[in-house]
C-alpha cells in the first residue's frame, strides 16, 4: 500500500525545500527522531503538565504498518531486507491549520498521534522555545544519561590484557 | 462409499477450551505477564522477532504466552500476524559500525582499537545450574561502571584488514541493481543474489543453520573460519518517510553481527586472500549470527570457484528448507484427514498382495 501522499510542511512555516538538508530540517528530523524513540508513558507525562494543548484533528486516520529493516553485506556491501518492524504513523491538523507528522516504532496510536501533534507545534520554533525546553531536552537528556550508564557498565566488561603485544605494529 | 465430509465442531470447541485452560496451567500460580516474558525471557523474544520476520517486542511476548512459550509456534502466530499489516517503505540500512556497543569480541585480534568489550554473556559463566535463582526475590547486585564508557564507534574487525589489502572488499554493486528482491513478497526464483539469500538467512531457522554451519566445520564444505568479529548492540532505523523527503530516526534496535573471516587459497582472478561470511540478526543472538555466516560464506563456494559438493553450499537446497514455518507447515501437515488418499492405498496394497498371493499359488 503506498503511503498517502500530502505534503506535511504546506500549511507549516517555510521550511525549505522538502527533502532538502535545510536546517530547519535537520532541526525538525531530530525533534521527530527524539519524539518517536520517547518512552510513551514519559512522553505523555511531559506533554500533560504542559497546558497548552490545541485542538486537533487526524488528516489521515492514524495507521500501523512496518517498515523492512535493511541492513548492508558485511556491514558495507549490498543493501539486505533483515526484518520488518511495526511502525505507527500518525498526520495531523491543529486548528489553527498547521500540520504534523510522526513515525513511531511500535504499535501505540497515541505516542504517535502526540509526537505528532507536537511537530506540528515545534516546526518554526528556536531552541529555546517551550516545548523543546519542557518534552524535548528532558527526553533527549534522559535517553542520552541511560545510553551512557549502560556504555559505562559494557566498558566496566573491557579486559585488560596484562601482557599486551601490539600485532599491528609487530 | 460415502465418507463423512462434515462434524467434530463440538470436538474442536471443546480442545481450544481445554487448551486454553492447560496453557493458564495450575490457577494457583500467578499469571506471566508480557512484560515478564519481554523482561526476564527476553532471548525467546529476540528469536521470535527475528524468525518471526517482525521487530516488536510486545507482539513477540504475546506470541510466546499465547504458544505457551513453543518458540516455533510463536513465530508463526508473528508471521501471520505480519501479513495483515501494511507497509510504509524500507529503512535505510543499519550502519553497524556507528552502533552503541553493548559486546564486542574478536578470535583473530586480541588487541584491537576499542578493544574486547565482553558485555552480558553465557560464555564466562560456569554454566552449572544457579539455585538462588529458584529462590525469587533477591535482586542482582548493581553491574559496575567504568569511569568512561565505551567508545562511542568502534572500527570493524574486517575494515582493519582491507586497509593492508588483505580481506576481500565488501562494496555495493547495487547501484544499477535497484532494490533488493524481497522473499517475503517474490517468490525465490534460483540462483539467489548473496543479498537475497542473507534474508532467508536472517529469518532462517536458527536450529537448522546452526546444524548446517556445524556440518561445514566438520569438513561438509570446509571453509576454515575464524570469528573475526563478533558485535552486539543498539543500531537505529532511520526511515526516510516520501512525505518529508528527509530521514528521521524512528527506533533504536538491538542487533547481533557476526563476521567471519575464511581463508581463501586464491584463484586465478584472485590472489590468496581472506574472503568473509556474514550474519546479521534481530535482538542478541550469537549463536544464530555466527551460524549465518558460517552458511553465507559456503553459500558463495560457487562465486569463489571451491568445488560445491557439501549441503551447505546448495543454496537451492539451504533456503528451501531454512524456514521453520514453511517445514513445520508441511510436516505437520500430515495431521490433517488424508482418509481417501489412504483408502486408495489400501485398495492398492490389497491388490497387489493378492495378485503376489495368486501368482505363488499358481507355481
Amino acid at each position: 500500500m503506498p503511503p498517502p501522499s500530502f505534503d506535511a510542511t504546506e500549511h507549516g512555516p517555510d521550511t525549505g525545500q522538502i527533502g532538502a538538508k535545510t536546517e530547519a530540517n535537520q532541526i525538525r528530523s531530530r525533534r521527530m527522531s527524539v519524539l518517536a524513540k520517547a518512552q510513551p508513558d514519559r512522553l505523555e507525562a511531559l506533554w500533560q503538565k504542559f497546558d497548552a494543548h490545541p485542538k486537533w484533528q487526524p488528516l489521515k486516520a492514524t495507521e500501523t504498518g512496518m517498515v523492512m529493516v535493511r541492513g548492508r553485506l558485511g556491514g558495507t556491501g549490498d543493501a539486505f531486507n533483515l526484518g520488518e518492524t511495526t511502525v505507527t504513523r500518525a498526520a495531523v491538523r491543529l486548528e489553527d491549520g498547521r500540520v504534523g507528522l510522526s513515525y513511531v516504532a511500535g504499535r501505540d496510536h497515541q505516542h504517535a498521534e502526540t509526537a505528532a501533534v507536537l511537530d506540528a507545534l515545534l516546526q518554526g520554533q528556536d531552541d529555546e522555545c517551550d516545548l523543546e525546553r519542557a518534552i524535548i531536552r528532558p527526553i533527549e537528556t534522559e535517553a542520552q544519561d541511560s545510553k551512557a550508564k549502560r556504555a559505562r557498565k559494557t566498558a566496566a566488561t573491557k579486559v585488560d590484557f596484562f601482557t599486551v603485544v601490539r600485532e599491528r605494529e609487530a | 462409499m460415502y465418507v463423512a465430509v462434515k462434524g467434530g465442531e463440538t470436538a474442536i470447541e471443546n480442545a481450544e477450551k481445554l487448551l486454553a485452560e492447560e496453557r493458564r496451567g495450575n490457577p494457583d500460580v500467578p499469571e506471566i505477564s508480557l512484560e515478564q516474558i519481554s523482561e526476564q525471557l527476553s532471548l525467546s523474544v529476540d528469536r521470535v522477532m527475528a524468525e518471526g520476520s517482525l521487530h516488536d517486542r510486545k507482539l513477540a511476548s504475546l506470541a510466546i504466552k499465547q504458544a505457551r512459550g513453543d518458540l516455533v509456534e510463536a513465530i508463526f502466530l508473528l508471521r501471520a500476524y505480519r501479513t495483515t499489516l501494511p507497509r510504509f517503505g524500507a529503512s535505510e540500512p543499519l550502519d553497524t559500525a556507528q552502533m552503541a556497543i553493548q559486546r564486542r569480541v574478536s578470535a583473530t585480534f586480541k588487541d584491537l582499537p576499542g578493544g574486547q568489550i565482553l558485555g552480558p554473556s553465557f560464555d564466562y559463566t560456569h554454566r552449572l545450574l544457579d539455585f538462588d535463582l529458584a529462590e525469587n526475590g533477591a535482586m542482582p547486585e548493581p553491574a559496575p561502571e567504568a569511569d568512561t564508557p565505551v567508545d562511542a564507534t568502534m572500527p570493524r574487525v574486517a575494515d582493519l584488514l582491507g586497509e593492508e589489502g588483505l580481506i576481500e572488499r565488501e562494496i555495493p554493486n547495487d547501484q544499477d541493481a535497484g532494490e533488493p528482491l524481497d522473499l517475503t513478497r517474490d517468490a525465490a526464483r534460483f540462483p539467489l543474489d548473496r543479498a537475497t539469500r542473507m534474508q532467508g538467512l536472517a529469518r532462517g531457522d536458527e536450529g537448522f543453520l546452526l546444524s548446517l554451519g556445524y556440518s561445514t566445520q566438520r569438513g561438509y564444505g570446509r571453509n576454515h573460519p575464524f570469528a573475526g568479529e563478533i558485535r552486539l548492540g543498539e543500531a537505529s532505523v532511520e526511515f526516510i518517510p516520501e512525505e518529508l523527503g528527509f530521514a528521521i530516526e524512528i527506533a533504536d534496535i538491538t542487533v547481533t553481527e557476526c563476521q567471519m573471516v575464511n581463508r581463501f587459497q586464491g584463484s586465478d582472478e584472485i590472489p590468496a586472500q581472506f574472503t568473509r561470511g556474514y550474519g546479521l540478526v534481530f535482538g542478541h543472538n550469537e549463536r544464530k549470527a555466527m551460524s549465518a555466516a558460517l552458511v553465507d560464506r559456503a553459500l558463495r563456494a560457487e562465486e569463489l570457484g571451491e568445488a560445491t559438493d557439501a549441503p551447505a553450499q546448495d543454496q537451492e537446497f539451504v533456503l528451501s528448507h531454512a524456514d521453520n514455518v514453511e517445514a513445520s507447515g508441511f510436516v505437520q501437515h500430515l495431521k490433517l484427514p488424508h482418509y481417501v488418499d489412504f483408502q486408495s492405498e489400501l485398495i492398492t496394497v490389497r491388490a497387489l498382495r493378492a495378485e503376489a498371493l495368486d501368482k505363488q499359488a499358481a507355481e
